[in-house]
């Protein structure tokens, strides 16, 4: 910006002319600073009120790469044991996602016996024998020796390779790692997507190619005598041990339903109760005052409070979370219904009622269009708020895909599912923010 | 609409024209809304068909003993409230964890002055909800301008910028929460994480449409003298959206209180978690203390924060939203 110059005479004059604008109140000068100190200070306290500092430096940083990888890749644990004969014996993690023969390019058998596993490529790769193992990192092989029942790190050894307890570790990055030991091998491979998420290991249509499954369902001999190939399937799908995509989507759409019958109910109970809370409709005040205070009431006491009573009530399950909700909402819409009747251009009643409408036509041609735009769009804000809301209240047991995700997450091994079940929260999320959207535009119009 | 029926006069050949395309009209609305009436029906019936299968008590066998529970829930007198609320000893004390008050008090500074552990995890859960909603505002307050369309950002950048705040309200709060508390350990710290991610999404939205409504004659004010992005958006933009920003962020501070005591109840700690350990447990006086204790203070919140939003913003400023 280029200065404007004043003369000394200007400016006195302007001083003298807006001494507001000149000497603004302390609030006015400094009041914004004030804030941001206040908020600073608070930040510092609340830092110190929950210790994160230390929190965060004793957080198992470490696991947090593992969790995070679990989300979009599987890991399959081939355990590679010395028998006492000098043979290897090969055993898989219990419920492996490799199935009960596993048939794999990545573990092979040397022409000398002995036991060879690759990660990624063949220039990274670990070779199993009894009495030594060869690990080769990016084409350059280290030999690992047993000596007094420990594993000995080679000289040498990149930083790849790390030893503890007499246990060498030979990190391959994402694509695994392998745990050597003197009486044991254990490989960790880990692969890039979720696993057996159509068929599990125990369907007859696991394994299958595309192709393959649709001529099997097509027109394969029928493997259930008394079901079709499609519906078999169609049931081995649902029924997926590790996915349990049946009782997911069973539980997202409770998720669902709760939402939509809990707003459902709160409206259409609080949008008469809004007329009588109504200062302007209903002519009495004990009325008002009692209506007011119920809705402030069921507002007040938390969702949480409702979802626990319920849930003691009627015991886990959707029933619970939909009273939850519409108790809850019923308060809030209660609320927000009677301020605007309240708010409400009265000339349109008095039109009506000139003409000697009945009390109830009054309020239908009167009231009811006036609030209309706002009951619309506020039932259909809430109705989106509760499909997001209604997640975390089924984790404390009121019905929906709360808790499983609440379990699922307890485990720390079912990363995957977690992720399978957020995206299609999301999924639905944004599909009913979309109808929501369209609904009111459809009715109010555009200028929401 | 109410009908007007022809009552006997003879309408003009154009009035009765103008009068059938009115019937049609009305008929073909009541249609619509009948048809949509009764499709809502038939989805609530299936729903709560749906709804009464899946839950472990049916609804007509339970509604009888919905409230069976409350029995267990009669303080032995209505002072053990009190003695519950204040960790004050109990004179039905016979050592179980029930009638121990004493055990949860916070003793300050080594002293014999306390904080009872419910005005404790209350302070824990409020703490949680203001810490979460000062740092999601804070992020809030800097994206908002970014994914606003009529300050002149590139439209890429405001597309991912919207994309990521709509990611950030629809992630479920409780996987965020969870994320963390696998790393950390269960605590507070994962839930002031979770909650200040939604707080982000959620008044980033609310922000972003303020901004898009402003005047912007101050903008083209100080364009024309040659300000900066940044000197436009700080004289120009935030004097005056900042009376709606506040008003924004002190609602969110009391939605924030409310998904704070839930979000302890799974796992964050603080009031919403003892509240569920003693109504899971049958300690009727402990749970009214705390569903009172939590009564009290949200309505409190509630109070303080629309008499705050009146007195800066007027009247106007009570907007809801998720």
């Amino acid at each position: 910006m280029s200065a404007i110059v004043l003369t000394a005479s200007d400016r006195t004059r302007l001083r003298r002319s807006h001494p507001s604008l000149f000497n603004p109140g302390i609030f006015k000068r400094w009041g914004g600073l004030m804030l941001i100190a206040g908020a600073l200070a608070y930040l510092i306290y609340g830092w110190a009120f929950f210790d994160i500092g230390r929190t965060l430096s004793d957080g198992k940083w470490e696991r947090a790469g593992i969790y995070m990888a679990d989300w979009i890749s599987w890991e399959a644990q081939p355990r590679y044991r010395f028998q006492p004969d000098g043979s290897l014996q090969i055993e898989h993690q219990r419920f492996s996602p490799l199935g009960e023969n596993p048939d794999t390019d990545w573990m092979t058998t040397l022409p000398d016996g002995r036991e060879e596993v690759t990660f990624g490529s063949s220039a990274n790769r670990v070779e199993i024998g009894t009495t030594d193992v060869v690990a080769v990192v990016d084409d350059v092989p280290y030999e690992i020796v047993f000596a007094n029942e420990n594993a000995v790190l080679p000289v040498n050894a990149p930083a790849a390779f790390s030893e503890k307890n007499g246990r060498v570790t030979v990190s391959f990055g994402f694509a695994g790692s392998a745990e050597i030991r003197s009486t044991q091998v254990l490989v960790r491979r880990r692969f890039f997507g979720w696993e057996n998420f159509v068929f599990d290991t125990t369907s007859p249509f696991w394994g299958m190619s595309l192709p393959e499954l649709w001529s099997t369902i097509a027109s394969g001999p029928q493997i259930e005598p008394d079901q079709s190939n499609l519906t078999l399937a169609w049931h081995e799908f649902l029924t997926n041990s590790e996915w349990q995509h049946g009782d997911v989507l069973n539980k997202l759409l409770q998720t669902i339903v709760m939402a939509f019958v809990g707003t459902l109910f709160a409206a259409t109970l609080a949008f008469p109760l809004a007329f009588i809370a109504a200062r302007n409709v209903t002519n009495s005040r004990p009325m008002n005052w009692i209506t007011k205070r119920f809705f402030d009431f069921t507002r007040s006491v938390d969702m949480l409070i409702w979802a626990l009573v319920f849930t003691r009530g009627f015991g886990p399950g959707p029933l619970a979370g939909i009273a939850a909700i519409f108790v809850t909402d019923t308060g809030t819409f209660g609320k927000l219904y009677s301020e605007a009747i309240e708010n409400i251009d009265d000339k349109q009643r008095e039109g009506v009622r000139s003409v000697g409408a009945s009390a109830a036509d009054v309020n239908r041609f009167g009231v009811v269009p006036q609030i209309a735009p706002v009951v619309i769009s506020q039932t259909l804000y809430f109705w989106e708020a509760n499909i997001r809301g209604a997640t975390i209240i089924g984790a404390v047991g009121a019905g929906g895909i709360g808790l499983k995700l609440l379990e699922a997450m307890r485990t720390n091994q079912d990363w995957e599912n977690v992720a399978y079940m957020v995206l299609l929260i999301l999924i639905v999320v944004f599909v009913f923010d979309n109808i929501s959207n369209a609904l009111r535009t459809r009715l109010i119009g555009k200028s929401q | 609409m109410a009908d007007i029926t022809n009552d006997g006069r003879e309408l003009s050949a154009a009035t009765a024209a103008i009068h059938r395309h009115y019937r049609q009209l009305l008929a073909t609305k009541r249609l619509y809304s009948a048809l949509a009436v009764a499709g809502i029906a038939i989805v609530l019936v299936l729903a709560l068909i749906f709804a009464n299968d899946a839950s472990s008590g049916k609804f007509v066998d339970r509604i009888p003993y919905l409230f069976d529970f409350i029995k267990n829930f009669v303080p032995d007198d209505p002072f053990e409230i009190i003695r519950a609320m204040f960790d004050l000893p109990s004179p039905y004390a016979d050592g179980s964890f029930k009638y121990d008050y004493e055990v949860g008090r916070h003793y300050l500074f080594g002293t014999g002055l306390y904080v009872p552990e419910y005005f404790f995890e209350m302070l824990v859960t409020l703490n949680i909800a203001f810490m979460s909603t000062l740092i999601g505002g804070l992020f809030a307050f800097l994206l908002c301008f970014v994914a606003a369309s009529n300050l002149g950002v590139a439209a890429p950048v405001r597309w991912i910028v919207r994309r990521i705040l709509e990611l950030m309200r629809a992630f479920p709060e409780i996987v965020l929460a969870g994320m963390l508390a696998a790393v950390l350990s269960l605590g507070p710290i994962a839930a002031i994480f979770a909650v200040s991610v939604h707080t982000v999404g959620a008044l980033g939205k609310m922000f972003f449409e303020v901004v898009e409504n402003a005047d912007m004659k101050p903008d083209d004010g100080l364009r024309a003298v040659g300000a900066n992005w940044f000197e436009r958006v700080r004289f120009a933009i935030v004097p005056q959206v900042m009376p709606n920003f506040v008003s924004y962020f002190l609602l969110r501070t009391e939605i924030n209180v409310r998904a704070s005591t839930i979000i302890g109840a799974v796992g964050g700690g603080g009031i919403g978690e003892v509240f569920r350990q003693s109504i899971g447990r049958d300690h009727a006086a402990k749970t009214y203390a705390i569903v009172i204790l939590l009564f009290l203070t949200i309505v409190a919140i509630d109070q303080l924060s629309g008499w705050l939003r009146r007195r800066l913003v007027g009247n106007a400023a009570f907007q809801f939203g998720a």
